[in-house]
């Protein structure tokens, strides 16, 4: 993964917000995932890529934001444990990734539908063999994360989505 | 005009029906994958289809390849994340007639459809 990868990332995440949510956000220092991050997860959407790059990408929320942000998005305050909560937090997760992939020059890269995982403090594990980054989001309806941990296919081993794992805390 | 809008997530289908109801659209069919579509086109005949492309059971293009293998003539806007000029083309090569990146604002959406509409009607 290089840092126009992440730059990928970041406009991507800018450009769902503002044109879906009209929320302005602002991409904090990005670090790696092995760093203690700034707020417990407790919604995350999840995407796998696959082709010739591979991996995973979580968009990480506390609850307070997710709810926010999902309000933004649908007009619609919902709770947090209803089916329409994780599908529009998977649309987002979708939409990022789908951006971001499509600035990868010459590369082809299918994503999968997007999964949701919801509960205090959970982690999602991401692939041992691909350097996985963090990027730290600030937005009106508060804080959140986009991580990012995809490699090239060709120094991959099997496919890195397939040793996903998510943890409770 | 009937329309009929092929998402799996229904927060999508619900932005895309909120546009065309702005936009005057009242008869609105849903379909949450490719196979659901198929199902439902017979009976509901479409005028104008927004389809996804990544969809679990059955996906978008081949979505499109079997309605028009089955004679389906109604215009097809690709309403997806996928936007790579090579999906554009194979989009366009399956059938599909107009193409919008999500995300996207009501303003892109609503102009691509009149513009798939005007097309189509001069034809």
């Amino acid at each position: 993964m290089d840092a126009s990868q992440i730059t990928s990332f970041v406009a991507s995440t800018h450009q769902v917000f503002s044109t879906m949510l009209s929320l302005t956000v602002t991409a904090g220092r990005p670090y790696t995932c092995c760093t203690v991050p700034k707020f417990e997860n407790e919604v995350s959407g999840i995407i796998g890529m696959s082709g010739d790059m591979q991996g995973m990408v979580v968009l990480s929320f506390p609850t307070a934001t997710a709810r926010n942000v999902i309000r933004a998005f649908t007009g619609m305050d919902m709770d947090p444990n209803s089916p329409d909560f994780a599908d529009a937090v998977g649309e987002l997760v979708n939409m990022i990734s789908g951006a971001a992939k499509a600035k990868f020059e010459g590369k082809n890269v299918s994503i999968s539908c997007p999964s949701v995982v919801i509960g205090k403090g959970h982690k999602v594990q991401q692939p041992s063999d691909a350097v996985c980054i963090t990027i730290p989001f600030d937005c009106p309806g508060g804080p959140f994360s986009v991580e990012v941990a995809i490699k090239n296919a060709k120094s991959a081993a099997q496919p890195a989505s397939s040793q996903t794992a998510v943890k409770a805390a | 005009m009937k329309v009929m809008l092929v998402d799996d997530s229904k927060t999508m289908r619900t932005i895309q029906r909120n546009i065309l109801m702005q936009l005057g659209y009242k008869e609105i069919e849903e379909a949450c994958d490719g196979q659901d579509a198929l199902s439902k086109v017979g009976a509901f005949a479409p005028e104008l289809l927004l389809v996804d492309w990544n969809m679990p059971n059955m996906d978008g293009i081949t979505f499109v390849k079997t309605y028009r293998a089955q004679g389906g003539k109604s215009p097809v806007v690709m309403v997806t994340t996928e936007a790579e000029k090579t999906r554009v083309v194979e989009a366009i090569k399956a059938g599909v007639n107009n193409y919008v990146v999500k995300p996207f604002t009501p303003d892109s959406l609503s102009q691509r459809i009149n513009e798939t509409l005007s097309r189509a009607k001069a034809a």
